[in-house]
């Protein structure tokens, strides 16, 4: 097997299992950058996953190979919908932002296999027939060497990941509302005297936060999994979340470690059909992002630092 | 006569508590107008109620003749009146550029316009002589230049009346020189400024007129040109002698504690103690003068083993105490009542019984083989609650329950019941009423009367004067003077505090 | 109304809301709430077989829950329940596979390894807040994945049986199985765990609020400038804190790897239980009485559920619903506190 052979299966999967963990750390970012915790992001992948695959088949007759894409954008709004929850708890009622996290994450699995079985009477849903399909992306695909390993057999979404954590970068680092966000999340009492509205950013940050991870599981769910189960997202959240630590709360961060750890995923999936990978236990791959995160929370790898005032309440008046 | 601000008879309580009673302060157009008093005088509440913090019970208040309803502070900032806290409102991460059009920025397509912005504030920067570099961090500038991106804030807001909180408590000396430079060239600018202080020297040096206030009470308005500092810090005090606490002659004796050349450091890594040198005999109060942040928290914390010292020695009883772990230190004899009841002094959720042996609960008799003996802790407990009257239903009612002065009793008690050779008393009275205030004294005043070192600091010159035998006065983490509090005058003790050496100050008596 | 009154309260009205909701969920999608929950009642408590499901069901709730509330007590968050539960699992079957002993050493070892095994997954996240500061949410949930993967990995690779994905049956001599239990609840799995449970909420009492080191312990969750002031050390409670947290959260492993199930095998995902402890401990308010009984309702639910597909048609998913909803509430609780002090205003006046 040349280099070349074993990068144009290599590229395409890591592309692939690093989309979604793409978005849904993005959407962290969006949160714990206007200082709410969150580590509910594996229930809003679980809203998104379930949300585009019953509304792919409900609806795959009527819009065709539209429907994906459809159903990307009703996972959105079911993320962000579903969010609320997490935004009215640990902000509006003063939750401890974790325990309201936690209980997303165990509000989506029970709320989505009860729905699953309440629709399809059985535990888990059909196969869609329209997902995400593997293309070719025009004109770049020609490009000598770089157009076979990148844009050959490939995702749409991979690409779309990419684009969104540019637009993100730019959001968050160069507009007003990003300014605010970050303002919110780092000093809210500084912010509030300069007119800023905390909490409203902070539901903002919230529901976005949502939106994206419910991308994240709609991407995933139509790309990788084509079906809805009890084990359709198992700690892709969590990941995104280590993702999201990892790249140290910043957009472009999020991006490299989001594709590093989809490497590594897909590594550890394909790597027995590989060479030299052969050799490496997989166990070493699977928890190489979780043991990176830690080293990189502890300061081994340039020290990762929080919103300063990520998981407290900001009571108007207290000081 | 053109008042740009006029607070007239405000009135603000807090559940019964009246921190402004009547106060009246008028500001002029282009004039620096300080407002002086002590600690808890009710300055900070005043300038809340302008600030639309607070909602005043009573009073009006007019900007440029118009009655005006200030709800919140972007009201405040709306009338051109703009605040320069005391705890700077800066986001560390931001640049200095971001922190200042915050909230207002500057937009070409939707993106910042990083660079106009920095253009924008180069001009105010320049107009106004505020040098700052438009592109540094916030966490990687000086506090004075801090200070100056907070003064920038109101000023891009289009601030004409600027309230300064204590604006010279964070800085250096050199620094406090610029930022008077800085008032003045506002006032030229045309901007009128409320200056928040209680230091007389700023006063003198800056301010056109003055407004006093004690214990809530607007005492009056004098020019500046018309008086001196000692007229400024009796006014300030109050010349009457509250209540003079009844105590024979000390009699020290052999050198108890012995601090020398100290330095300790403050989280952003100054030198807050620098080099401090300080003893304390068997048998007297030697009380800590001077104006918060001096280093007074810092030296009562290093001596106490809260806090590293970098370098120096503490020895207690002429053993070497510096950088001991906090039991090793309560065990060689030092008992300490901490500045910050609630942060230190108690576990508030504890019943008042378990915070009796907070120290002690793993000696016997209060447990054996480290299984608690509640019998003895509430029998521990109940001797303090009746010796040192403190008033709880119960012992085993939470500390939380109990009322300030009552929860400083047990705290009291608990440190003198463990007889310590030197007692630490941190602003032991704050916050409390006459009575738990007199008890207080006198239960210092008899730990020293029992052969005790005791060493007390406090902001009230008043207890100062008034249970100290000798006074150590700490101006920028050194003791800059002692003196025996029959030989000196609460204004001698304000000018010596600002940092005037002695020979000044006592000229300064005869005025 | 008294602090007491509305601390009590407050965790029966979050039941209450949530099986409010639960109820409304059914009803809006057609199913009857009346025959649900009288599944879930027969369910629980239909027949003897049924009890013993339940309380070897909330054994390791008892476990998992104390776990979550020691280091609640010590002011610190243990998310990381689930993965100390996994390693306290594999280590205690990995002993009773690996060993030939009486029965005396066998059991009592058995459990140790996976006490052993729990308190040093804590371990290092307890040691990295007390030495970095570094926060132990993150760093407990990443622990967790490391867990599942490498006791996978362990199972697969060094301890499989013939078939690839489960250990061996453990000797009977490190076994907690009970004929005894077994036959007096119409041989459910019932097995001797649930004393062990007992004794661990004994203990938790004891330790925090009859000792010495317990008046340390909470005093750090309290108040550790204070706890600092008093001469207690908060780095040594906070690792120590960690270890007994992760201690019991072994400790609730063993209770599956020794009692349910007497070996160990790969898991495509975690168990829950780690989890579930996290809602016991607060509906229980962190208390042993509380973990206790809180940890039955929630055994109640789960054993219960399993009925309502046969008996009503429900899917037993509606009692995970219950379950999140009420971990909601109670996080919530400021918000019922300022109802029930509104409610009890109108009441004097």
């Amino acid at each position: 097997m040349s280099l070349m052979d074993i990068l144009m299966i290599v590229v395409p999967s890591t592309l692939l299992w690093a989309a979604p963990l793409v978005f849904t750390a993005l959407g962290g970012i969006f949160s714990e950058r206007s200082g709410v915790v969150n580590i509910g992001l594996e229930g809003l992948m679980v809203i998104g996953a379930f949300s585009s695959i019953v509304f792919n088949l409900t609806f795959v007759d009527t819009f065709g190979s539209a429907t994906p894409w459809i159903a990307l954008i009703v996972a959105m709004a079911a993320g962000a919908v579903f969010s609320l929850f997490h935004a009215v708890a640990s902000i509006t009622f003063r939750a401890d932002h974790t325990v309201s996290g936690v209980a997303i994450n165990l509000l989506a699995t029970g709320l989505t296999l009860f729905l699953v079985k309440l629709i399809y009477d059985k535990g888990e849903t059909g196969i869609i027939s329209q997902g995400f399909r593997k293309i070719d992306i025009p004109i770049l695909k020609d490009i000598p060497v770089i157009g076979k390993i990148f844009f050959q057999n490939t995702y749409w979404t991979s690409f779309l990941a990419i684009i969104v954590a540019i637009i993100v970068w730019f959001i968050v680092f160069k507009t007003p509302f990003g300014l605010r966000l970050r303002s919110v999340g780092e000093h809210p009492m500084a912010a509030d005297t300069m007119g800023i509205n905390v909490t409203k950013m902070r539901y903002l940050g919230v529901i976005i936060s949502g939106a994206l991870g419910g991308v994240g599981g709609a991407v995933y769910a139509q790309s990788i999994t084509s079906n809805f189960s009890h084990s359709t997202i198992s700690g892709q959240g969590f990941m995104a979340l280590a993702a999201m630590i990892f790249g140290k709360w910043h957009p472009l961060g999020a991006l490299g470690a989001a594709l590093f750890f989809g490497f590594a995923q897909s590594i550890s999936i394909i790597g027995s059909s590989l060479p030299f990978l052969k050799e490496i236990p997989n166990v070493y791959l699977l928890i190489a992002p979780y043991v990176l995160t830690i080293l990189a929370l502890t300061g081994f790898i340039g020290r990762a630092d929080a919103p300063k005032a990520v998981g407290t309440h900001y009571i108007k008046g207290s000081r | 006569m053109e008042y740009v601000i006029e607070m007239l008879n405000i009135r603000k309580e807090f559940g019964g508590f009246v921190a402004n009673d009547n106060i009246t302060l008028q500001l002029k157009k282009g004039e620096i107008h300080a407002l002086l008093g002590e600690n808890g005088a009710g300055k900070s509440t005043l300038m809340n109620v302008l600030f639309g913090l607070y909602q005043p019970e009573q009073g009006e208040i007019r900007v440029k003749g118009n009655q005006v309803n200030i709800t919140n502070p972007n009201i405040a900032n709306e009338l051109g009146i703009g605040m320069v806290h005391q705890h700077f409102m800066l986001v560390d991460t931001f640049t200095v550029t971001e922190n200042i059009i915050l909230g207002r920025e500057v937009t070409t397509a939707g993106r910042i316009d990083i660079k106009k912005a920095e253009q924008e504030v180069r001009q105010i920067s320049e107009r106004y002589g505020l040098a700052v570099d438009p592109q540094a961090k916030i966490s990687d500038i000086t506090v004075g230049m801090q200070q100056r991106v907070e003064i920038l804030k109101t000023l891009y807001r289009g601030a004409e009346i600027l309230i300064f909180d204590e604006p010279s408590a964070v800085l250096t000396p050199q620094e406090i020189k610029e930022l008077m430079q800085i008032m003045k060239t506002l006032i030229k600018e045309g901007k009128s400024i409320i200056l928040i202080t209680h230091k007389l020297k700023e006063i003198m040096e800056v301010a056109d007129r003055c407004t006093v206030i004690r214990k809530g009470k607007g005492i009056g308005t004098v020019n500046v040109s018309e008086t001196n500092p000692n007229e400024l810090a009796s006014l300030m005090v109050g010349r009457e002698v509250v209540f003079k606490t009844e105590k024979k002659e000390a009699e020290p004796k052999q050198n108890v504690l012995e601090v020398n050349d100290l330095v300790v450091k403050d989280t952003r890594g100054v030198s807050i103690v620098n080099g401090l040198t300080l003893d304390v005999r068997a048998g007297e109060i030697v009380g800590i003068a001077g104006i918060d942040g001096n280093g007074q928290s810092e030296l009562i914390e290093a001596i106490t083993g809260l806090r590293k010292s970098e370098s120096g020695s503490v020895k207690l009883n002429g053993k070497e105490l510096l950088n001991m772990t906090p039991r090793k230190i309560t065990e060689s004899g030092v008992g300490h009542i901490p500045q910050d009841r609630h942060k230190h002094g108690l576990v508030l959720n504890y019943p008042i019984g378990e915070n009796i042996v907070l120290q002690n609960y793993y000696k016997k008799p209060y447990s054996k083989n480290g299984v608690l003996n509640f019998r003895e802790i509430y029998k521990q407990a109940k001797k303090i609650i009746s010796e040192f009257d403190v008033r709880t239903p119960s012992e085993y009612t939470l500390a939380r329950a109990l009322s300030g002065g009552n929860q400083q009793k047990a705290i009291i008690g608990r440190e003198v019941d463990r007889n310590p050779d030197l007692l630490i008393a941190a602003q032991p009275t704050r916050g409390l009423d006459v009575g738990a205030i007199e008890f207080i004294h006198k239960r210092l005043i008899e730990q020293r009367d029992n052969g005790k070192a005791v060493l007390l600091l406090s902001f009230e010159l008043d207890e100062i004067m008034n249970v100290s035998d000798r006074i150590a006065v700490i101006y920028e983490g050194k003791i800059v003077a002692v003196v025996n509090p029959k030989d000196t005058t609460e204004q001698e003790l304000g000018l010596l505090m600002a940092g005037s050496n002695r020979k000044e100050a006592g000229e300064g008596t005869h005025v | 109304m008294s602090k007491r009154l509305t601390g009590i309260l407050t965790p029966i009205i979050a039941v209450l809301l949530g099986i409010i909701v639960g109820t409304i969920i059914m009803l809006a999608s057609g199913y009857n709430p009346v025959d649900a929950y009288t599944a879930l009642w027969n369910g629980a408590f239909g027949e003897t077989y049924y009890v013993g499901e339940v309380i070897r069901q909330f054994t390791p709730y008892i476990l998992a829950g104390l776990a979550v509330a020691f280091a609640f007590r010590v002011g610190l968050f243990n998310i990381g329940v689930e993965g100390q539960f996994i390693v306290g699992w594999l280590a205690s079957v990995w002993v009773g596979v690996a060993f030939d002993l009486p029965r005396v050493i066998h059991l009592p070892l058995a459990i140790l390894a996976a006490m052993v095994a729990g308190a040093l997954w804590a371990f290092i996240p307890g040691f990295l807040k007390a030495r970095f500061r570094v926060h132990e949410v993150i760093v407990t949930i990443m622990m967790n994945y490391v867990a599942l993967h490498t006791t996978n990995y362990i199972i697969r690779n060094v301890l499989a049986a013939k078939s690839g994905d489960k250990t061996e049956q453990i000797h009977e001599s490190a076994s907690l199985r009970s004929e005894f239990l077994q036959s007096i609840t119409d041989y459910s799995r019932l097995h001797w765990g649930i004393i062990i449970a007992i004794v661990c909420c004994i203990i938790m009492w004891f330790l925090l609020e009859r000792t010495t080191r317990g008046f340390e312990l909470r005093a750090v969750g309290f108040n550790q400038h204070a706890a600092h002031y008093a001469g207690m050390s908060v780095n040594k409670n906070i690792i120590l804190s960690m270890l007994i947290s992760g201690a019991f959260a072994g400790l609730a492993g063993a209770m599956e790897g020794l009692g349910t199930f007497g070996y160990a095998a790969v898991k495509g995902g975690f168990t829950g239980v780690g989890f579930e402890g996290i809602a016991v401990a607060l509906l229980g308010a962190n208390t042993s009485l509380g973990v206790f009984f809180s940890a039955i309702l929630f055994g109640i639910l789960e054993v219960g559920a399993l009925n309502m597909p046969l008996e009503a048609g429900v899917p037993n998913e509606l009692v995970s619903i219950i379950i999140a909803l009420i971990v909601f509430f109670v996080a919530s609780s400021y918000i019922i506190r300022i109802f029930l002090d509104r409610f009890s205003k109108k009441e004097v006046k």
